[in-house]
């Protein structure tokens, strides 16, 4: 019984089917993922005084859309008091293999920290 | 270091794996389908729940159950959110479930008889799904763990308020208590089959393990949620539809009976009461939805344009 439906059965996996086509194969699918609506990644500042933070992303057909949206599905109990929504294909992210190169020139300026500095203890305070 | 090497580092690092970090492409297929048959869970799991929106007895419990199936269909938003953060795309999901391909908890494909069974919901099948999702909220894919952390945080109102429909009808008439008992009879079972096969049958959680998707095996949590709901059960006067359950002073654990697996994969397979119910109403819901969605979009295209000429 088991080997017919794979192996892989755990919580939230429930295997596949035999069913089904491959999503991409037909016209009618591909005609359906030109008129998707776009993806907008939502941020949330939780609080007068902090920073708006990402929560995740929805699919909106524009931006007021988008901002009802992540309205109900990220600020059903209070979470927010402001919201920022920006479609995805806008923001430009650095590449985790540039890492490196990128944060490397920060590594070795240990003299920007505070403990880099010793100070005689009857100095308090600072 | 090769890169996998890397990656199993991190992994047993505890450093969570962003979305543009290299990943194995077994453990983003893996992914891929455990994120999005959790997503079509919750929302196949808003359709027996929404069989009593217009049924609720009060006017409190439905806008109780209201509020928890809105929150089902934040879940599965996260969810899907989560999912697309590793390629797929939103209507490739959906594809997959109207044509088959993807599965969902089996649970939803039992019907809601009685009032009842809105109380055993939230009790039984909601206890075992944050069973199961407390520890996804350590799972090692970050857009995964996040969701499961706000998924988890909303769950708890699910279980109480569950629980005290329950309660409420344990403590009314004849017939009340009848249907109580009756919606727990049903529910047992099924709950305990959702935390999948017993783990001498499931030989592949060692991958998923040592990749810190899933944290516990099948049998430890499903023992949990036993040794959990024995205990509940009491106060709410109410018994469990096993015989050979009891307190076991050597195990400190509850034994219990034998799970009728043949049922769980007839389920699974689509044989379930309401499996052809409920990928029905998945499918008119999105096919007849179509309008909408398009008409959004041709808005929003002409709203693009006239800004744009207006500009110009």
């Amino acid at each position: 019984m088991i080997g017919e439906y794979g192996t892989k059965y755990y919580y939230g996996d429930y295997g596949e089917g035999k069913g089904g086509t491959p999503a991409t194969s037909s016209q009618q699918q591909t005609q359906e993922e030109m008129n998707s609506w776009p993806l907008w990644e939502v941020f949330i500042r939780s609080k007068q005084g902090l920073d708006h933070k990402h929560v995740g992303s929805l699919h909106a057909a524009d931006a007021q859309m988008a901002m009802e949206n992540a309205r109900d599905v990220y600020t059903r109990r209070n979470e927010g008091i402001s919201i920022w929504v920006v479609e995805s294909k806008y923001i430009h992210a650095s590449n985790p293999d540039d890492a490196g190169s990128l944060y490397d020139p920060a590594n070795d300026k240990a003299y920007r920290h505070p403990t880099f500095y010793n100070l005689p203890d009857e100095v308090k305070h600072m | 270091m090769t890169i996998e090497e890397q990656f199993q580092h991190k992994i047993e690092e505890e450093i969570k794996i962003e979305p543009k970090d290299w990943m194995p492409d077994k453990y983003r297929q893996t992914l891929i389908r455990q994120i999005s048959q959790h997503a079509h869970s919750e929302i196949v799991g808003m359709l027996p729940e929404g069989n009593w929106i217009t049924r609720a007895p009060s006017l409190k419990r439905k806008a109780i159950l209201l509020a928890k199936v809105q929150d089902e269909a934040g879940h599965g938003l996260y969810l899907y959110s989560a999912a697309e953060t590793l390629g797929i795309s939103r209507d490739e999901m959906y594809h997959q479930l109207h044509t088959g391909k993807a599965k969902y908890s089996s649970i939803f494909n039992y019907p809601t008889l009685s009032w009842a069974d809105i109380g055993a919901i939230g009790w039984l099948v909601d206890g075992a799904a944050i069973m199961n999702q407390v520890p996804l909220c350590r799972t090692s894919y970050g857009p995964y763990a996040r969701a499961m952390v706000r998924i988890c945080k909303e769950e708890s109102f699910h279980q109480r308020q569950g629980f005290e429909i329950l309660l409420v009808l344990s403590k009314g008439t004849e017939a009340q208590k009848k249907i109580c008992q009756d919606a727990i009879n049903r529910w047992w079972w099924p709950c305990l089959m959702m935390f999948g096969p017993a783990d001498e049958q499931s030989p592949h959680t060692a991958q998923s393990m040592q990749w810190k998707i899933k944290r516990f095996s099948n049998d430890e949590l499903r023992q949990k949620f036993v040794n959990m709901i024995a205990e509940q059960v009491k106060v709410l006067n109410m018994t469990l539809p096993d015989p050979d359950l009891r307190w076991n002073e050597e195990r400190k654990q509850y034994d219990f009976g034998k799970i009728n697996w043949e049922e769980f994969w007839n389920v699974l397979s689509g044989n379930g009461p309401c499996n052809k119910q409920r990928l029905d109403a998945r499918k008119k819901a999105w096919e007849e939805g179509a309008w909408v969605r398009e008409a959004a979009a041709a808005y929003a295209e002409k709203k693009a344009m006239k800004a744009h000429t207006q500009v110009a």
